[in-house]
């Protein structure tokens, strides 16, 4: 029907689709316009595949069919607040299915070829097959795990146990060893089996020791993973789409685990190893060196006249605001206040929440418009200049002990400076410290008034009490 | 190491420059639906996974495996882009009220 060239000539053209489609992100003006772009990228390269000749329909059918339910069903239901539990497990989805379809093409050759493989696909193909299987389903179980940390259905506290890293290590020497003896003797398909079991179970036991706090970071990179089992399946296919989508995938997951591991001021390897949030040395340390003083609760009318007397405002939230849906009532708030005068911001610091921008995707829900929404970078020096801060929900981002005590295990992070503010208004559910179970001494500071109960219950007596 | 693979890994490298340009240019604000966005063309690997079921015959492992890839590939490419979709609407600019 259709020659090899047309083919690659229509992925060409899907390829420029996908670039044009991140092209348009970059104003969220255009952005809905890029995922449609992508999107028909996508639909163009889906549909040359199906003209190739030859190919038949049946289990096509029925995949796309059962996939189509699934996936359109997750994507109309999820909850904004669960959007990061979303796409680990869709990123997981593409890990299994690189690691399926270089599988499969496995048998094939080696039905085809058998001892003789290496030989013929040669020894480039056989490495990246053997790459893809081994990467994507790690990806597929290490976003089960993220997913299942993020959802509450293990705990989100890192689990470590003594000699772990040796563990996983050996695990990792396994696989290797194994792979090459495949790579010796393709013929050999129990072996194939057991890299993919312990693939399965290295992708499961990398994720388990990191904290939930840190999961950002890992879907991230499980993201970046994803991208890179594609390429290494498009290398051992010949296909061009799949080498450049896989490795535009891979560059945007690295960037954004990039930008997570700066905004903690930590490295990847600290990510991914320390075990963070495990209650350390360190932070019994910092909790002992606090500056002592005691936490003032402040009831509803305090805090109403301070925002009475504000002409200015900055909201910071953070994952409390996700976790007491609190996004709406938070709007109204801000949106009485300007109608009053007040000037209204949204403070966003990079970690805040369980992913990358995750509290610009929940005030956007809101209908905050999001040229009232700041980066970090663009907003902090401005907060000395403010009458009122209100942080909802967020601990460790705002917390001045990454800027001045060195033992403190945040010390270096960038932190937004709320305590600059004349007035820094905190909700919290309690006095439990954040993730990282460090004390943030904010909470001990003059100009601090803390109001505890739950964000959303506490945001909506403000606005009745403004409103009466 | 024959030509085509040659071209595949410039192709690669070039790629990887171009994206890295491009994601650079994101704003935080748009750091979620990059995410997926970009989760979503993951899922390109259903191309291949046409192939491998289409290839198939009759229902054998082989036929399986294929399936079951077209339906991970398809839960990837149309969940993720509905979701990049629907956060992406939400996102607004609103006329300034001012008294």
């Amino acid at each position: 029907m259709l020659s090899q060239n047309f083919i690659n000539f229509t992925y060409l053209i899907s390829a420029i689709l996908f670039m044009l489609g991140l092209r348009n992100l970059s104003s969220p003006a255009t952005a809905r316009l890029g995922n449609k772009l992508s999107m028909s990228g996508m639909s163009l390269a889906i549909i040359a595949t199906l003209m190739v000749s030859g190919l038949s329909f049946k289990f096509i059918i029925i995949g796309i069919i059962i996939g189509t339910i699934i996936g359109a069903y997750s994507a109309i239901k999820v909850k904004m607040t669960s959007m990061p539990e979303m796409i680990a497990l869709f990123n997981g989805c593409g890990g299994a299915a690189s690691a399926l379809v270089a599988l499969s093409e496995f048998q094939l050759k080696g039905d085809l070829y058998g001892a003789g493989m290496v030989s013929q696909i040669g020894g480039f193909s056989m490495t990246t097959l053997l790459l893809s299987v081994i990467i994507g389903t790690l990806t597929f179980t290490g976003s089960i795990i993220a997913y299942a940390k993020l959802q509450g259905i293990i705990s989100g506290q890192p689990i470590t146990y003594t000699g772990q890293q040796f563990v996983n290590g050996l695990i990792v020497l396994a696989t290797v060893a194994l792979s090459v003896m495949i790579y010796q003797d393709p013929t050999n398909i129990t072996f194939f089996y057991l890299v993919i079991g312990l693939s399965l179970l290295l992708g499961v036991l990398s994720v388990i020791p990191i904290g939930g706090a840190d999961m950002p970071v890992v879907i991230s990179l499980l993201n970046s993973y994803s991208g890179v089992a594609v390429s290494m399946t498009g290398f051992a296919l010949n296909n061009n789409a799949l080498i450049i989508v896989g490795s535009l995938v891979g560059a945007s997951g690295i960037f954004l685990t990039m930008i997570m591991c700066e905004a903690m001021n930590r490295s990847l390897a600290n990510v991914l190893f320390g075990a963070f949030g495990t209650v350390s040395e360190g932070a019994a340390q910092a909790a002992a060196d606090g500056p002592g003083g005691s936490v003032k609760g402040y009831e509803i009318e305090d805090v109403i006249t301070v925002l009475e007397n504000a002409t200015s405002l900055i909201i910071v939230p953070g994952y409390g605001m996700a976790a007491a849906q609190a996004q709406h009532a938070v709007r109204e708030l801000g949106d009485y206040l300007e109608e009053e005068g007040v000037e209204v911001r949204y403070a966003i610091h990079p970690v805040a929440g369980r992913m990358p921008g995750h509290m610009n995707v929940l005030l956007a829900e809101a209908d905050v418009s999001y040229d009232q929404l700041f980066a970090m970078e663009d907003i902090n020096d401005d907060f000395s200049s403010t009458d009122v801060v209100l942080v909802i929900g967020a601990n460790d981002v705002v917390n001045p002990a990454a800027k001045t005590n060195e033992s403190s295990p945040i010390f270096g992070m960038p932190v937004l400076n709320v305590e600059e503010a004349q007035t820094v208004i905190v909700l919290k559910r309690s006095m439990n410290p954040g993730f990282a179970g460090i004390e943030n001494e904010l909470f001990l500071k003059d100009n601090t008034m803390m109001l505890f109960g739950d964000a959303k219950k506490s945001i909506q007596d403000l606005v009745s009490h403004l409103k009466g | 190491m024959d030509g085509s693979i040659l071209i595949g890994l410039y192709i690669f490298v070039l790629a990887l420059f171009a994206g890295a340009e491009l994601i650079s240019k994101v704003p935080p604000t748009l750091h979620t639906p990059l995410m997926s966005g970009s989760n979503a063309i993951s899922g390109i690997a259903i191309l291949g996974a046409l192939m491998a079921a289409g290839n198939a015959k009759e229902m054998n492992i082989t036929s399986i495996i294929g399936m079951l890839a077209v339906i991970f590939a398809t839960i990837n490419v149309v969940g993720g882009y509905m979701v990049t979709d629907r956060m992406l609407q939400m996102f607004k600019k609103k006329e300034k009220v001012t008294k």
